[in-house]
């Protein structure tokens, strides 16, 4: 079965019309003063999904995690988790539990302490609370940190220790707020599939804030990319990156060309585009668009080969001079300047060790891609 | 580093000290003088603490200034602490600057002012003006000081501490006495230690509110000094000298203490 993307998904309750949503934002709208951080915005989440909202900082993506939290209250618009409606309901009453981004742990407690603290609110009995201590700091694995106080720990301990504070209380949903962005790369690969595993045998429902596109597209179920306080895109993190909805998505995810055009007619599946230098690109994607309308083809750069000659079946290429090398190792990004002066950035994976005759800075070279490489988007 | 040690640096760093602690040493050193003239250094001797001890009237000062201290400086604490959590958490209330500004403007305030509206305000609601009077003249200067300290502290302090705290299910309550005020402790104390010091030492308002049976050692010592200078003066100058010195002392090692555990 083909699917977008290099994995397909059991779990899609978003695609099944009589799956029950867990979590509603229903026209939501926050002000703070004269300025709107979430604007008009409807949003479904269902049980056990590992949800991320990813956005640039101020998009309004925090204030909507906050105001699941309750820590901030809708100015309009209402807010459902499992059918009930949360207006008004405070902070500590609510069965969501928040891993802050600073942590937020109690400096003067110890990690035993900061475990045991919302159990003790809750009046659980002694044996008890100290039995679910034991469990969490097994689960994040700092049984031997226990008696430490935060300052004492690493960064992170520190998120481990956050983490197993706000799931000691068993919430139903855990929200997350960049609840990576404080670790170092190589910690932050290993634990985001630490938290993946987590949240897999827990079967939590989390919502996570982020603006690391790749953290989001490694751990998400679902992404919202987020734009001054409003939705551009709810999907999986393959129909993000291969199915943007707008130029914000594709631009926000990944990197990716941009070539302005025209639609300039169509034949069965495939559709002519001509640019502005009055290139014409086939394309299988229409976006439901008609001839004469303005249009963006867009192409991520691993999908455009970079070749001395001009490739024989190419549906489309055109021709240049290489103006930037970027050797990342995995890959290598070639920057290929048009004659037009545009430059189109097209990337190889490095699969061999050796290559016979690399191009080098200032040769010729032609850049092509076939036919369902490239989205059309109209906005 | 002999060159940021130049003759000028060390010359006024001495002149610097002596002014500062001359005053302070001779009053130290003659406080154990034999004689009873405080000027003539006739042997050393703890005489005058001994006297300094059988001075009923001296005694009774201090017991007075220490009660009035205590008292004024616990209710201050609770007063400042609270006024200082209003002015930093309602950040949008109406009239906010209004009453930030009430709240420091004692700070500023000539003493003299204070002590006066308030003695006239003792008088206009003919309240008997004695222990109370001082006491609650002292709350109402040393709360702004507390204010201050406290307010410092938690403009530094981390929100999300406390939404932690309300996010694990306590309330708000809860929160600000489970976490807010154990981070700041040190913050409260050393708003407290303040109080204690100012309210120890404060003759001006003091003589505004006081009544009799309400006499405090600053005031005690100013009357007597009026009628010359004894040594059993010194003493009691020295013994709150070094009350003082240990105070500060005893703050700084501690929140010196807190800091290296911090780091």
């Amino acid at each position: 079965m083909e699917s977008l993307g290099s994995t397909r998904r059991s779990f899609a309750p978003w695609t099944d019309p009589d799956a029950k949503p867990y979590i509603r934002f229903e026209n939501v709208t926050k002000r703070f003063g004269d300025a709107v951080a979430v604007d008009d915005l409807s949003l479904t989440i269902y049980e056990r999904e590992f949800f991320s909202l990813l956005g640039a900082s101020g998009c309004g993506k925090t204030t909507l995690l906050r105001m699941l939290g309750g820590f901030e209250q809708p100015t309009e618009g209402r807010i459902l988790l499992d059918g009930r409606d949360l207006r008004g309901v405070p902070p500590y009453r609510r069965p969501v539990n928040m891993m802050f981004q600073s942590y937020a742990l109690f400096p003067h407690m110890t990690v035993e302490a900061n475990i045991a603290f919302g159990l003790k609110q809750e009046g659980m009995p002694k044996p008890h609370i100290a039995e679910r201590v034991a469990q969490m700091l097994k689960l994040v694995k700092m049984e031997r940190f226990a008696r430490r106080k935060p300052h004492q720990l690493s960064g992170g301990q520190r998120q481990r220790v956050a983490l197993a504070r706000s799931l000691a209380k068993r919430p139903k949903v855990l929200l997350l707020d960049e609840p990576l962005g404080a670790l170092d790369k190589k910690l932050r690969e290993e634990t985001q599939f630490e938290l993946m595993d987590l949240q897999q045998d827990l079967g939590l429902t989390f919502i996570v804030v982020t603006h690391d596109q790749e953290e989001a597209m490694a751990m998400s179920d679902r992404i919202a990319v987020m734009d001054t306080g409003r939705i551009m895109q709810v999907a999986t993190p393959a129909e993000i990156y291969e199915a943007p909805a707008s130029r914000f998505v594709a631009d926000f995810v990944g990197s990716i060309n941009f070539f302005e055009g025209v639609l300039a007619g169509s034949a069965g599946t495939m559709t002519r585009i001509r640019d502005q230098s009055g290139v014409e690109f086939q394309i299988s994607d229409d976006a439901n668009a008609v001839t004469g309308d303005t249009v963006w083809l867009a192409i991520r750069p691993e999908k455009i080969s970079v070749t001395r000659e001009r490739p024989a079946e190419a549906d489309n290429a055109l021709d240049g001079e290489v103006w930037d090398i970027a050797y990342l190792g995995d890959v290598t990004v070639y920057n290929v300047k048009l004659d037009d002066g545009r430059i189109v950035k097209a990337s190889t994976m490095n699969s061999q060790r050796r290559v016979e005759d690399a191009l080098t800075w200032h040769d010729r070279a032609w850049i092509s891609f076939s036919a369902d490489a490239g989205v059309v988007l109209t906005g | 580093m002999a060159g940021t040690w130049g003759r000028f640096n060390v010359v006024s760093l001495v002149l610097g000290f002596a002014f500062l602690y001359l005053p302070i040493l001779l009053l130290v050193i003659y406080s154990f003088n034999e004689s009873r003239l405080v000027t003539v250094w006739s042997g050393f001797s703890t005489r005058w603490y001994v006297e300094m001890l059988n001075n009923r009237g001296l005694m009774d000062a201090a017991w007075v200034t220490a009660r009035v201290a205590f008292i004024s400086a616990s209710v201050a604490t609770v007063l400042g602490t609270m006024a200082a959590v209003a002015l930093t958490r309602y950040t949008r209330f109406r009239g906010r600057l209004l009453f930030t500004g009430m709240v420091f403007a004692p700070l500023v305030m000539p003493e003299v002012i204070t002590g006066l509206s308030l003695l006239l305000l003792f008088v206009a609601v003919s309240f008997d003006r004695g222990f109370a009077t001082v006491t609650i003249a002292h709350i109402t200067f040393s709360m702004c000081f507390v204010a201050v300290v406290v307010q410092s502290r938690l403009i530094s302090f981390d929100r999300s501490l406390e939404e932690a705290a309300m996010d694990l299910g306590a309330t708000p309550l809860k929160a600000f006495f489970q976490v807010t005020l154990p981070v700041i402790l040190p913050a409260v104390l050393a708003g407290w230690m303040l109080a204690f010091t100012l309210s120890l030492d404060d003759l001006v308002i003091a003589s505004f509110t006081s009544g009799p049976g309400a006499t405090t050692l600053p005031m005690k010592i100013y009357s007597q000094v009026r009628l010359g200078v004894t040594p059993e003066i010194n003493a009691i100058c020295t013994v709150l000298i070094g009350l003082v010195t240990v105070g500060v002392i005893v703050v700084s090692l501690v929140s010196k203490r807190r800091h290296l555990l911090r780091q």
